[in-house]
């Protein structure tokens, strides 16, 4: 039974200020109602005056996903009442947006490069945000600071197949949008998407408001059974909204109102029609990941997996430009394996690590200087120490500190003895054959030069020390 | 010289909603200078209600463009006048706060929306008033009371403040007793805003000049036919006769697309409304809403206690003109018709520099007299094209009928606001304001 995706992507794009009016769209943090005015409160006579940047960045996605942008486009409202939209109205667009007609390349299920059709983008306004007061009050606050923060609404065609799909369609937009620097993809709730599903011959279901990565697989995954099961108890699926519960994980129908909007889309009149497909031959695109992914391979020598890996985030890519010079190689392992692993276990963003100490330190792994053990409890203290705002210490003073520099011949001989005739059992236990006696005595060695020995060339000298009986 | 304006009128025709009793004023063109503005145009620290009990405790937190420039140029702003609610009607008797009574004879309307702003001129409390004119709102009011009014072209007069009725159609006007002085206010607020993005660049700095030696003036025979009274058609054919005493020519003209004119302009008018009073929902204006309902009831019962019968009829017409499967019909067949008559009179205009034809078909209508809306809406005939196309258009005092005013009615080309004006110039200095 195939499973039949479509999304619809609400992006909040990254201008200093909103979309119709020069109220800061940097809020996070404030008090709620301090980034407004007349035009984003919906105050009596207020009007709308278009932000040429929103316009810009939604051409600039438009040229990225090679979309067709008409002569001309034009704003429409959208009518419906709802205490968070202060003109009872959103100013969006309906028949005539900015842009039709683009694809996005994403992997499908079985590792094969497949395109997903865009089927249109349209800028529109954020509503302000509902609060409801915890405690069962009488009342709900609002907060208009979020009103008028510019979206971009992308719409794909039904394309995708899976679950996982949508998410690596998901993954790679976002890498997109982020290289175009139209999205800061931190910022809460930047990106939220209703999601269509349907299975081949059924009905179709739109799940929405769904406001993670995550959450797009959880909630569809959650609707693929749901369907399914329905199916195979030989009911049918109704057509119908739901909405995803986050915590839960799962779906449940949004019956009633919410289904029988009208919303009475016509022109809107305070604004003139959008004549800006002059413009887009004007728009410089940045590398797009694709681009930058093969240029890495070739110009680095990486693998397609650390290539990708690394061009995945617009910064990791940067970061690891930056440091690519000491070794390539070499480099691209350690950002995209250790670094990016310890990372994502410290929830830090790659901003906050400075590229020359990085640099440095795998200017002490490229002359063996250090062990690669020594060098991730190098990276792990300098990674705390930014991850509490602490400067961030020389590779080289650590290892000083630390005494972590790589130990030499003499040092080694001298430990192993000390192991070896201290582990009388082990040293039995391997004349009589048994190999992990090595292993162990090697760990013992490890333990006791606190990693500062390569454990291949240990493993040579304690097994020599045993042949020779050199205790 | 700065100063302060002391403002206390006699009332009678409760041509006001609010007044100011001090007023304090700075320099400029019109320093010291009353000026009255409807009450639909925000004011800071002065309440505007539109006429509307929804609206009745409304303070705005910012200026309209034409009252900071008002302020700018030294202008008293004396009070806020009365109108027709949301400046839904003919007559300022839908109002929330009274009717208006015509100060030419009380027991007449002053005609509508911008009753108020025309009383108060026309009894002198003031020489000259902001107007707002959607679909003859201006002129329908100058003309019933005896005094000028214009409509600036569309895209003229900063809208950024006022309080939107029907967006793609109205424009903030002058009103005053002389045309000079129409003129005068006109060249205050006709300032580009690039806050309205409808608006054009096109300052108004004009003297009006009297000579009109040449002008060819269009005179359409829809404008003098069935539904206009003959004794007011008479008048203005009078009035037009000396303005070619004064060397202009008459060419026949016609705008055929004035027989769908009043059904698209109320599609269009009432389908904008229901749009931009959505927003009064009790959320942030009026009493706030009672919470223990669900919020479509308690909206409902607010919106239906608090808006007149005139304005829920007509947000219930444009709620339905654009609904689905109806806007196909309504909405979309309205704004065909008015590129039709937005045609006319392009091309009307080729043949003439100006149009000439009444304001309003009839005089003033004794208070309470029009009972059905239709009627009412009947007699906005010959003020609506305008509107439609989008061009200026005057209304001049030009006799009497039944000793009641009536009006002369000028427009022009798109952004010539300064050539009716000059003919209805010539013709106020000719006949002796």
């Amino acid at each position: 039974m195939k499973t039949i995706v479509g999304l619809e992507i609400h992006v909040q794009l990254a201008t200093a200020t909103k979309l119709f009016c020069g109220c800061s769209t940097d809020y996070r943090d404030d008090e709620p109602n301090t980034h407004c005015c007349p035009v984003c409160l919906g105050l009596p006579g207020a009007l709308p005056r278009l932000n040429r940047k929103a316009v810009e960045y939604g051409l600039r996605v438009a040229k990225a996903l090679e979309m067709e942008v008409p002569e001309e486009s034009e704003f429409a409202r959208k009518n419906y009442f709802y205490p968070d939209l202060p003109k009872a109205y959103q100013i969006t667009q309906y028949d005539k947006p900015l842009a039709i007609a683009g694809t996005v390349e994403i992997e499908d299920d079985e590792g094969h490069e497949k395109n997903v059709r865009i089927t249109r983008v349209h800028l529109e306004e954020d509503p302000g945000r509902l609060v409801h007061v915890a405690g069962g009050s009488k009342y709900s606050l609002v907060d208009y600071n979020r009103s008028g923060i510019p979206l971009l609404e992308i719409v794909t065609e039904p394309d995708m197949r899976s679950p996982q799909e949508a998410r690596r369609f998901l993954n790679k937009l976002r890498t997109i949008l982020e290289y175009l620097g139209v999205f800061d993809g931190d910022r809460e709730g930047s990106l939220r998407v209703d999601a269509n599903i349907s299975l081949e011959g059924s009905e179709r279901v739109e799940v929405k408001n769904i406001s993670s990565y995550k959450g797009v697989e959880k909630a569809l995954t959650f609707e693929v059974t749901r369907q399914k099961n329905l199916l195979r108890r030989g009911q049918t699926v109704t057509r119908e909204t739901r909405h995803f519960m986050e915590g839960r994980g799962i779906t449940t129908s949004a019956r009633g109102k919410e289904e029988e909007h009208d919303y009475r889309y016509f022109p809107e009149p305070d604004l003139r029609p959008l004549r800006v497909a002059g413009w887009v031959a004007e728009i410089d695109l940045p590398e797009l990941p694709v681009a930058r992914k093969n240029r890495f391979m070739v110009q680095y020598g990486i693998s397609l997996n650390h290539a990708r890996t690394l061009t995945g985030d617009p910064k990791l890519a940067d970061f690891y430009e930056e440091v690519a010079h000491v070794d390539p190689v070499l480099a691209a392992t350690w950002v995209a394996d250790t670094l990016l692993g310890e990372l994502n276990y410290r929830d830090m963003s790659i901003a906050a690590v400075p590229a020359d100490r990085i640099a440095e330190l795998l200017a002490l792994l490229g002359s063996e200087t250090i062990t690669d053990k020594a060098g991730v409890q190098v990276l792990r203290e300098m990674l705390d120490a930014c991850a509490r705002g602490r400067p961030c210490e020389r590779p080289a003073a650590i290892v000083e500190r630390e005494g972590l520099a790589r130990a030499t011949g003499g040092e080694f001989t001298q430990v192993v003895q000390t192991v070896i005739a201290a582990n009388p059992q082990a040293v039995e236990d391997y004349r009589t054959g048994k190999k992990g006696a090595l292993n162990f005595l090697v760990g013992q060695v490890m333990k006791e030069t606190r990693g500062r020995a390569d454990p291949r060339e240990l493993g040579r000298i304690v097994s020599e020390c045993l042949e020779t009986g050199g205790v | 010289m700065a100063g302060t304006l002391d403002f206390s009128p006699d009332d009678r025709y409760n041509a006001f909603i609010t007044t100011c009793l001090e007023v304090p004023f700075g320099d400029g063109a019109l320093a010291g200078t009353a000026v009255a503005v409807k009450d639909n145009i925000s004011t800071t620290g002065i309440r505007t209600t539109c006429g509307s009990r929804i609206l009745e405790d409304y303070v705005p937190p910012y200026d309209a463009h034409v009252v900071e420039l008002l302020r700018e140029k030294g202008a008293a702003i004396v009070g806020k006048t009365n109108m027709d609610e949301f400046g839904m009607g003919t007559t300022t008797e839908t109002s929330a706060f009274g009717p208006v009574r015509n100060p030419v004879d009380p027991t007449r309307v002053p005609g509508g929306s911008s009753g108020g702003s025309a009383a108060a001129v026309a009894a002198g409390f003031v020489p000259m008033a902001l107007g707002t004119d959607t679909g003859g709102s201006i002129r329908c009011p100058a003309a019933f009371c005896g005094i000028v009014g214009l409509k600036p072209t569309y895209g003229r007069v900063s809208r950024y403040g006022l309080v939107a009725y029907a967006n793609s159609l109205e424009q903030i006007g002058p009103m005053a007793r002389t045309v000079e002085d129409a003129s005068r206010l006109m060249s205050v607020i006709a300032r580009y805003d690039p806050r309205d993005s409808t608006m054009l660049d096109r300052p108004y700095d004009h003297r009006p000049s009297a000579d009109i030696a040449g002008l060819r003036i269009g005179i359409p025979e829809e404008y003098f036919g069935e539904g206009v009274d003959p004794r007011v058609a008479e008048t203005v054919r009078d009035a037009i006769g000396i303005l070619e005493g004064l060397g202009a020519d008459t060419v026949p003209v016609s705008i055929p697309g004035m027989r769908h004119a009043l059904a698209a302009y109320y599609v269009i008018c009432t389908s904008e409304a229901s749009s931009n009073l959505a927003r009064f929902d009790g959320v942030r204006y009026g009493p706030a809403v009672d919470t223990r309902k669900t919020w479509h009831e308690a909206y409902q019962e607010l919106r239906h206690e608090r808006f007149g019968a005139e304005v829920r009829r007509r947000i219930m017409l444009g709620t339905f003109a654009l609904s689905a499967g109806y806007a196909g019909r309504y909405y979309a067949k309205a704004q065909v018709a008015r590129r039709n008559i937005r045609q006319d009179f392009e091309r009307a205009l080729r043949d003439a520099d100006i149009i000439a034809g009444p304001t309003m078909p009839t005089v003033a209508f004794r208070l309470g007299e029009k009972t059905d809306p239709l009627s009412m809406y009947l007699s906005d005939i010959l003020t609506v094209p305008a509107n439609l196309a989008g061009i200026p258009a005057i209304s001049v005092p030009c006799g009497r009928v039944d000793g009641l005013p009536v009006g002369l009615q000028l427009m022009g080309r798109q952004f010539e606001d300064e050539r009716v004006v000059d003919a209805a110039f010539a013709y106020e200095q000719e006949v002796g304001a």
